[in-house]
């Protein structure tokens, strides 16, 4: 869907757990979450942690989005 | 008055399928051709019958407009066959189409129809880049040539050199011992060496620097080139997409969980997150529990809002994109993210954030 997208001219940050598959097929903006079933997840922290990391994430797409690149590149977000 | 003594000897025949170009009928403005044959060789077979030398004979040759056969509908082909059908062939060759893409599509499917519904043995030569080869390599044995023209005399040595051994019912090896397009397939064979010795082979090759080749082929994926960046993005619209599958409660454009054949969109304009309750997940890959605690888990509303107000995200689109990738056909679902891209450059989005699950 990444390709797809990036075909038709929209700069695309892909938010996945499993980075090094969107690497293979071959996504260009690829921002690694947390895991498959919640990337924009952190459960076992407090709330308002969560949401500070969550932001921190879309952050790190957004840096993604500014970001001239290549090929498939891996942005990772600071450590929570 | 016994026939010439030649003509004792061949017995193969093939039937060759040219497009009108190669057939000497005209150019784009013949494309629409409809199928024709007469016996013996024409255009490029007079060629392809000296290099057979006294191998097999071109019994036939059977041709039809690039525009009315590579998307055409199915009497066009059956007319096609039909043709080939009455030369009594024992091998089809087609083309060779180079890179031209309805000429290979019509190569393609001649072959496929001849091999299928005939079960004569059938090849066809092109350009490996060729749009046909993608789709058709998995049925169709194919030659590759170069791109134009120009490779027409290796593309004749190629088919020359298989076409009789497939009239004569010979299995062909390997398609990189014999010079064809892999078409995907796995076939046993009797190896010199166990597989963990040859396993070490490739690897000592690999770290000497020396060439070597996998036994097992990896699926090759297209290489998009990136959109240049966004250059602010305070001042872009972004849009979120997701085929993590999740839907208001009650799913109520029913979302197929697995193999979904639609995407739709959801409207988030004055929310400021996506609250728990709201939404469920329509998909059959993986635990929706944290999801259901906290749908922004999956697509983050509230954190794209946080960053709309600081002043670091212009704006988003005023409703999300999903479907459910779960066992997702990877041609469907560029068939969705087409259609979602298409949608998105009418609401005037510069960038997505995608979410995959």
């Amino acid at each position: 869907m990444a390709k797809e997208l990036e075909r038709a001219g929209f700069p695309t940050a892909t938010v996945t757990s499993l980075a090094a598959v969107a690497v293979k097929v071959g996504a260009n903006r690829i921002v690694r979450g947390n895991r498959f079933s919640h990337p924009f997840g952190r459960p076992e922290l407090p709330p308002a942690e969560e949401r500070a990391w969550r932001v921190e994430l879309v952050r790190t797409a957004l840096r993604a989005l500014r970001t001239p690149v290549e090929g498939p590149t891996v942005f990772e977000p600071p450590a929570p | 008055m016994p026939a010439a003594p030649w003509r004792l000897i061949i017995e193969m025949r093939i039937v060759h399928y040219l497009n009108q170009f190669f057939a000497g009928i005209g150019g784009e403005d013949r494309a629409e051709t409809p199928p024709d044959a007469r016996a013996g060789a024409v255009g490029p077979g007079l060629a392809l019958q000296q290099l057979l030398a006294g191998e097999a004979e071109i019994a036939g040759t059977v041709w039809c407009g690039d525009g009315l056969v590579a998307d055409g509908p199915d009497d066009v082909l059956n007319a096609i066959i039909n043709a080939v059908e009455s030369f009594a062939p024992d091998v089809v060759v087609a083309g060779p189409a180079f890179g031209a893409g309805r000429y290979g599509l019509a190569c393609a499917r001649v072959c496929a129809a001849v091999t299928r519904r005939l079960g004569i043995p059938a090849l066809a030569a092109m350009a490996p880049d060729n749009a046909a080869v993608e789709l058709h390599r998995h049925e169709v044995l194919i030659v590759p040539t170069a791109a134009t023209a120009i490779g027409m005399k290796d593309a004749l040595a190629a088919m020359a050199r298989l076409a009789p051994r497939l009239g004569r019912g010979e299995a062909l090896g390997p398609a990189a011992v014999e010079g064809y397009l892999p078409r995907g397939r796995r076939m046993n064979a009797r190896a010199a060496a166990p597989a963990s010795e040859r396993a070490l082979q490739l690897l000592l090759a690999r770290l000497d620097g020396r060439p070597f080749a996998s036994e097992v082929e990896l699926p090759r994926y297209e290489r998009i080139p990136p959109p240049p960046p966004v250059t602010d993005p305070a001042r872009m619209r972004l849009a979120l997409v997701t085929e993590c599958g999740l839907v208001p409660r009650g799913n109520p454009d029913r979302l197929e969980w697995v193999r979904a054949s639609k995407w739709l969109t959801y409207p988030i304009d004055g929310k400021q997150t996506l609250a728990p309750g709201d939404y469920e997940v329509a998909h059959g890959g993986y635990d929706a529990a944290f999801a259901a605690e906290d749908p922004d888990r999956l697509v983050p509303l509230d954190a794209v809002r946080e960053l709309v107000r600081r002043g670091e995200l212009g704006g988003v689109l005023d409703a999300y994109y999903v479907t459910c990738g779960n066992h997702g056909i990877l041609g469907q679902m560029a068939v969705h993210a087409r259609e979602i891209a298409a949608d998105l450059r009418r609401q005037h989005v510069d960038s997505v954030l995608l979410v995959a699950t």
